[in-house]
């Protein structure tokens, strides 16, 4: 039985994740984990014509070097599982295009990461594949053309506002037998929608909070564990804000994390000095932080369990023009080193 | 349209949680460099209609003409050239009220759907942002014209 209480699967046969990359744009360059990204765009039109492009040149050149690094061909690929922020997933699905690689387009805004890394070992886990690739991405400029206003417009943003991460991130998973020295994913939890009736746009984190925390909830509960089972759990893109409040409300509700033991992508990607107001966030932020960033940290033994929980909301420009509150969601996956 | 229903009690239990970590906008600052800002691109505003009038044959009632299209045509480079988002960022409303701020909201809007070509991406997304200004712009001076004229017309003015 591989449901495990009400929403968590456990991965018994532990499916592998052979390799990762990361690509990103100037600004990630100039951030905390430059050096974590396999490739880094100096210019956000990347040599393209138009944003969305460079958007899809993103996530091609994550998962074409990913593949790579993981000594395999794009051939052997079974599926491909990715998303991303913009109108009907076009870049993703444009990637998935000239890779050819069978494909599920997935939207969980930014929750995406998670949920394509979740569904993926489900179907590794089951034999439903051999070697799949993952992935999740954004563009500062393409999002921001879409849900908020033209990058050179002279609006404020208040303090609560979060900065879209130009990036992608992809990872190959594999049912190698041989997992030893290996990343593995050993359980997922799948969230449920959450709207605690936030209604603003330039407050993700505010709005996230409720799922991350109901997430983290279930998956305490369902799979019969502690806080300490992990050394580190970590969250996709909540802000400053979004993590207090999720800190908090976990504390409220009888989960007791260790503040040194919970981090947010949004807050780990960028240095304090850029002007991101509360933190990045977009999908491209827990995808590259953890496909770059955190499986490196795991290899070199720092961490060993971690818990990742992406968190998206799901709103449209549309659904917030007609004053509706922002739905939210949050995906966790458990990634052990394998011994 | 949206959720009529007030908030339920987790709803404002949770609300009131986020509130504490919210962070505010500053206000008083925001006002300040508002304040300092605004009067500065006023300032170039003024100079700018001194020029016309010492240098060109310019009234001080017809020298209003070239000086808002000298600011917006400063507003169109500052916006190219990547500036004017930051100092929108800096200056909140001091750079959004005057005219250099509409000047900004359309050349933005221009610049941002090039890509999508001149006739549906420039032409039609241009006003996106200023369009509702204009409309209401020109429909408030309507009001306020009509009010005018029904006033002379019943002797008050």
């Amino acid at each position: 039985m591989m449901l495990k209480g009400k929403q968590s699967w456990v991965f018994q046969n532990r499916p592998v994740i052979e390799a990762s990359a990361v690509s990103g744009g100037p600004f990630e360059g100039n951030g905390r984990l430059a050096e974590d990204f396999d490739i880094i765009h100096e210019d956000l039109w990347m040599g393209k014509d138009s944003y969305e492009k460079a958007h899809t040149l993103l996530l091609e050149e994550a998962i074409t070097t990913a593949i790579k690094k993981s000594g395999c061909e794009t051939e052997e690929m079974e599926f491909m599982l990715a998303g991303d922020l913009i109108n009907q997933i076009t870049p993703s699905s444009f990637a998935a295009r000239s890779l050819s690689i069978p494909y599920f387009g997935l939207f969980g805004a930014c929750s995406t990461s998670m949920e394509g890394l979740a569904l993926g070992s489900f179907i590794i886990n089951y034999n439903g594949a051999k070697k799949i690739v993952t992935g999740a991405s954004s563009h500062n400029a393409a999002v921001e053309k879409q849900f908020r206003y033209p990058t050179e417009y002279g609006g404020q943003k208040p303090p609560t506002a979060q900065w879209t991460v130009t990036g992608a991130g992809a990872a190959v998973l594999s049912n190698n037998k041989n997992k030893e020295g290996k990343l593995v994913t050993t359980s997922a939890t799948i969230g449920k929608v959450v709207d605690l009736g936030l209604s603003d746009p330039f407050n993700m984190g505010g709005a996230m909070a409720p799922a991350a925390a109901d997430t983290i909830i279930a998956h305490f509960k369902d799979m019969e564990i502690d806080p300490s089972y992990y050394d580190l759990i970590v969250t996709g893109d909540l802000g400053r804000i979004g993590q207090e409040t999720t800190y908090e409300l976990l504390r409220k509700y009888g989960v007791m994390l260790q503040r040194e033991r919970f981090e947010d992508c949004g807050l780990l990607i960028y240095k304090e000095d850029q002007p991101v107001m509360s933190g990045g966030s977009g999908a491209g932020c827990s995808a590259t932080v953890l496909y770059g960033h955190l499986l490196k940290q795991m290899h070199k033994g720092i961490y060993s369990k971690i818990l990742v929980v992406a968190t998206g909301a799901l709103l449209s420009p549309l659904s917030f023009q007609q004053k509706e509150t922002i739905p939210c969601i949050a995906h966790a996956v458990s990634i052990e080193m394998s011994d | 349209m949206g959720r009529k229903t007030s908030p339920s009690p987790v709803e404002k239990g949770y609300q009131e949680l986020q509130k504490k970590h919210e962070l505010k906008r500053p206000v008083f600052k925001n006002c300040i460099r508002a304040f300092l800002v605004g009067g500065f691109i006023c300032t170039i505003g003024q100079a700018i209609t001194y020029f016309y009038i010492y240098y060109f044959d310019f009234t001080e009632q017809t020298a209003g003409n070239p000086t808002v299209a000298t600011m917006i045509f400063l507003s169109m480079l500052l916006t190219g050239f990547g500036v004017y988002d930051h100092i929108g960022q800096f200056a909140g409303a001091g750079s959004a009220v005057p005219v250099t701020g509409f000047g900004n909201s359309v050349i933005s809007a221009a610049i941002e759907h090039r890509t999508e070509g001149m006739v549906l991406g420039v032409g039609g997304n241009m006003f996106k942002l200023a369009g509702t200004v204009l409309l209401f712009g020109v429909f408030s001076a309507f009001i306020v014209a009509l009010v005018r004229t029904l006033l002379t017309m019943w002797g008050v003015l």
